[in-house]
């Protein structure tokens, strides 16, 4: 990939995108350099980087607030808020196991696709976490939104809207976060041999009891010896989390073992497996298996996922793995992508999102990456684009999804 | 007393047009839900924020979401401005009307639609109250988090148009983090759905901007939100200190030390007493500041969480520490700091402040505020979520005398100022309505706002909803 552009300043990248609007020069926003494939495949006339836009403005353990510039890579992130005993709770996902690619992931990359982990279901996406942002819209004006406080209702969201918007109405320069501390101590209880739609109901059990838990995955038997290097018990994985004090942990997993041991035999992971356990399922460890194999990423109901799973196994081939209580779900196709049928069953399910995350180049190009959406939110959006990039510069083509 | 907060002109146009329109929303409702007659048009010139008021052209109180979209179908065809309402308990004039604006009240939508417990969502019409929600699924175990003080009367779709919170939200978050999917209306009647039982919706995130929006963006008649499992237990307990300085760093402390209770609430001398004639809650009298501290989980959970937020507190010299011994006297602690602004209105007109700022700054930020208020002559009661930062400094005045009033106004100002300089914002859950939108241009940029006010022209190009709130008026785009 060329970088024609890496403005070291906020400046710097107003007076590039002021030009290319006055040129109509269209621009591709990325992160550190790294390629991303999020997202419908964009090809513009020019390349943009924030790679240059790097550092931590502020952090303040005390407040739980962290400011960073956008090109900031999430590594340093990390390990600035690990030195104080601090973490994103959201947990973003590393994407580069599945894509098998090197590079450097950043922090405004991360808010602008609102990138989220398995902590997502309970503690909210990454979008949750943003308090506030600057950005540079397709007028080249610098515009801020939200601030660094906690609660703050001053007029219209932006945060949100800029959240997950995948560089289509600015360019992030700088954003302001939500941190959390790290839990002391952590365990994941594990009930083996469940069929998915029991999974379902045993996930569903432990979030109505006042246990807290702060995962629940289902690894059906065709991934289980994918993750921990196969140290699972044998049989399907169901994964329950559990995150605290101590005792309060020990208390707790008692307590989940007691009501879910009617479901199958139950175990217990300490806390380094629990540790590696959750960042796998994060980072879809299962089908990190260098190829371009269609890979769906699948949110409903909790409910409806194993429903939607076994529906499509009837038609097609296809392997599963349940974050989200079920209602995430990671699914690799056999052989096509199927996009017509997934999203068909989606939609008879009760509705929600799939996206598809990584495929073959051909697929890409003619399956859009998000579920399309009604026509009177399509045209809201299309407003909304218009106010904020009226050039329609920045990435076009990312997002749109009724193409 | 004297206005100093403008509203926009009524149009001419409509308010020529009064007879016409009234029959023609008639005939699109149901009978008697419409309102014209002066006398029952009177409970709807204001809202919780009693300084202002002016009488609607009419009020209509549709049934269905279909009705709702026949009447913004009409209004935005003829230019009639609109004005949301549910139970008008804003404190910021969200909900207040103008002499040309039909208000449209989600009173009747007050059915619960479906309640489910394996994915933990119900979905209620516009119209149900906060606490409704919670009653409906209490049974089962499970509750809904947000949790005004106004949550009796209070519905959600107005905790929706303000982003509502409440004591719990330090743990749990605001509406916004809590809702999965709303059913609403756009001005020229288009019914459209943005989420539902999924976490993750397709596209930009209509939905966390419409939360928190002042029934600018549209009308929302239905809405998914999340419930979650109830502790197994839950205990308040009282902290009292020597002065207001020494609760806000122990509160300061207490997050810094990584420790979350699930609500640290704040309250001075002078709320203290006011809270405690009237709901006798067993406040200590002889402290300067109160912290009402609540932990969550098992007996042993709770002793250890507060083993450690007790050691903090220790370190700002605690000078009282009261648990409490019985589910009675906790739900008493409880009435009393939920009570507070009701029983501050016994004994003298107020107005609420709701300013945030960072922690650190929160000391700091006390002490300007007594010294603002007693600068104008007045008397001022703080009460407030000390976890997150948003403070309500309750301002007391008398509201027949207008200099008090105009003074009340002007020291009201100077205190959110204050909380904007010290890096936080006007508001963290009343929303701007017509009290703060002069005060935007203080902590936006005029690009910021531009953007804003562009942002709300694609969901309302004419300026049909909610006319004259948030923004100021004067810079706006021309209608
Ligand atoms: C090597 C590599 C390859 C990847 N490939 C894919 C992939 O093929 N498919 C996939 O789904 N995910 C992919 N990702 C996703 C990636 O892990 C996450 O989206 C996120 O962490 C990326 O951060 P980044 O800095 O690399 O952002 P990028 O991957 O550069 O960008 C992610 C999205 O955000 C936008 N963006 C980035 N920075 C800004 C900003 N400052 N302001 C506004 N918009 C911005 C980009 O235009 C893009 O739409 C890849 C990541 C890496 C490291
Ligand atoms: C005693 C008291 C205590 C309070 N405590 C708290 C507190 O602890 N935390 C807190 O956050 N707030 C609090 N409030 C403020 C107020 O209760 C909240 O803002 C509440 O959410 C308003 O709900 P409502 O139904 O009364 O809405 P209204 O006052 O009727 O309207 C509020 C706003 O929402 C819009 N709106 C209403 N319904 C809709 C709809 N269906 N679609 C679109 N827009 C709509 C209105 O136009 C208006 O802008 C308190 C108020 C009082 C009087």
């Amino acid at each position: 990939m060329i970088v024609h552009f890496e403005p070291a300043s906020e400046e710097g990248i107003a007076s590039v995108v002021r030009s290319a609007a006055a040129e109509r020069v269209t621009l591709a926003i990325v992160g550190g350099g790294t390629r991303a494939g999020l997202g419908n495949p964009v090809r513009t006339d020019r390349t943009l980087s924030t790679r240059r836009l790097s550092g931590i403005v502020s952090y303040n353990p005390a407040e739980m607030t962290m400011s960073a510039l956008a090109g900031t890579p999430l590594a340093e992130v990390e390990a600035a808020l690990r030195a104080k005993g601090q973490m994103l709770s959201f947990e973003p996902m590393d994407h580069r196991p599945i894509f098998a690619t090197s590079g450097e992931p950043t922090i405004g990359g991360v808010f602008a696709a609102n990138v989220s982990g398995p902590r997502r279901y309970v503690a909210g996406a990454a979008r949750d976490s943003l308090l506030g942002v600057r950005f540079v819209n397709g007028a080249g004006e610098l515009i801020k939104a939200g601030g660094r406080v906690m609660k703050n209702v001053t007029g219209l969201d932006l945060v949100k809207l800029m959240a997950g918007s995948y560089g289509t109405l600015g360019i992030l320069t700088e954003v302001t976060f939500k941190v959390q501390p790290v839990p002391p101590a952590a365990a994941t209880v594990v009930v083996s041999g469940l069929n998915d739609a029991e999974a379902a109901a045993a996930m569903a059990e432990t979030m109505a009891q006042p246990v807290e838990a702060s995962g629940a995955a289902h690894l059906p038997e065709s991934v289980r010896g994918r993750f921990l290097n196969g140290a699972l018990p044998d049989g399907a994985a169901t994964v329950l989390r559990l995150e605290g004090l101590a005792d309060s942990v020990d208390l707790r997993a008692e307590k989940l073992t007691t009501a879910l041991s009617r479901f199958g035999s139950v175990s217990r992971l300490d806390a380094e497996a629990t540790r590696l356990l959750w960042a796998e399922i994060r980072d879809v460890k299962s089908y990190a298996d260098g190829t371009r194999r269609a890979l769906w990423r699948v949110s409903v109901a909790p409910s409806s996922g194993h429903q939607l799973v076994a529906a499509l196994r009837l038609q097609t081939g296809v392997d599963a793995f349940y974050d989200w209580q079920g209602g995430l779900v990671w699914l690799r196709m056999e052989a096509d992508a199927e996009a017509e049928l997934v999203r068909r069953y989606v939609g008879a399910l009760g509705g929600g999102h799939a996206s598809l995350v990584r495929a073959g180049d051909n697929v890409r190009a003619s399956v859009p990456a998000f579920e399309p959406q009604a026509p009177a939110v399509v045209q809201l959006t299309e407003r909304i684009r218009a106010r904020f990039d009226p050039a329609r510069i920045f990435n076009p083509g990312r997002m749109a999804a009724n193409k | 007393m004297p206005e100093m907060i403008g509203f926009l002109k009524p149009k001419q146009a409509v308010l020529d047009r009064r007879q016409e329109i009234v029959a023609d929303l008639k005939d699109l409702l149901p009978k008697g839900c419409l309102i014209s007659e002066e006398r029952e048009l009177k409970p709807f010139e204001t809202d919780a924020f009693l300084a202002y008021r002016r009488l609607p052209l009419a009020v209509a109180l549709p049934e269905t979401t279909e009705q709702v979209a026949a009447l913004l179908k009409y209004c935005s065809r003829y230019g009639v401005p609109v004005v949301p309402r549910g139970a008008g308990t804003s404190l910021s004039g969200g909900a207040i009307p103008q002499e040309d604006a039909v208000v449209i009240g989600l009173s009747k939508m007050s059915r619960i639609l479906d309640i489910d417990l394996f994915n933990r969502t119900a979905t209620v019409q516009a119209g149900v109250t906060n606490i409704n929600i919670s009653e409906a699924v209490s049974a089962d175990g499970f509750f809904y988090a947000p949790d005004p003080s106004s949550q009796l009367a209070c519905t959600i779709g107005g905790n929706i148009g303000m982003n509502s919170g409440g004591a719990h939200c330090l743990k749990y978050g605001v509406t916004t983090n809590n809702l999965l999917g709303v059913k609403m209306v756009l001005f020229d009647g288009t019914v459209i759905e943005l989420g539902g039982k999924a976490l993750d919706a397709a596209g930009y995130d209509l939905l966390g901007l419409v939360c928190g929006s002042e029934g600018q963006l549209g009308i929302v008649t239905e809405a998914t939100v999340r419930l979650i499992a109830k502790p197994e237990g839950a205990r308040p307990v009282l902290f009292g200190f020597a002065s207001s300085e020494a609760a806000g760093a122990c509160v300061a402390d207490v997050i810094g030390a990584g420790i979350i209770p699930v609500a640290m609430e704040f309250m001075d001398k002078p709320a203290i007493e006011i809270c405690e004639a009237f709901a006798h809650a067993g406040y200590p009298l002889d402290v300067e500041a109160l912290l009402i501290v609540e932990v969550e989980g098992s007996e042993a959970e709770m002793d250890a969480m507060l083993q450690r937020i007790i050691e903090v507190a220790r370190r700002h010299g605690v000078t009282t520490i009261r648990e409490c011994q019985s589910a009675l006297e906790a739900a008493l602690i409880w009435k009393g700091r939920k009570s507070a602004f009701g029983a501050t209105g016994r004994i003298a007109d107020y107005i609420c402040m709701d300013g945030t700022v960072p922690l650190s700054q929160l000391s700091h930020v006390l002490r300007k505020t007594a010294e603002i208020v007693a600068g104008y002559g007045l008397r001022v009661a703080n009460v407030f979520h000390a976890g997150d930062g948003n403070m309500h400094p309750l301002i007391l005045y008398n509201i027949n005398d207008p200099e008090d009033a105009a003074r009340a106004e002007a020291a009201g100002n100077d205190i959110l100022k204050l909380c904007v300089d010290a890096g936080g914002c006007l508001t963290g859950e009343h929303g701007v309505g017509i009290e703060k939108r002069d005060l935007m241009l203080h902590q936006y940029s005029r690009n910021d706002l531009d953007q804003q006010m562009a942002t709300r022209a694609a969901f309302d190009p004419e300026w049909i909803l909610n006319p004259s709130k948030v923004f100021p008026l004067e810079g706006r785009p021309a209608a």
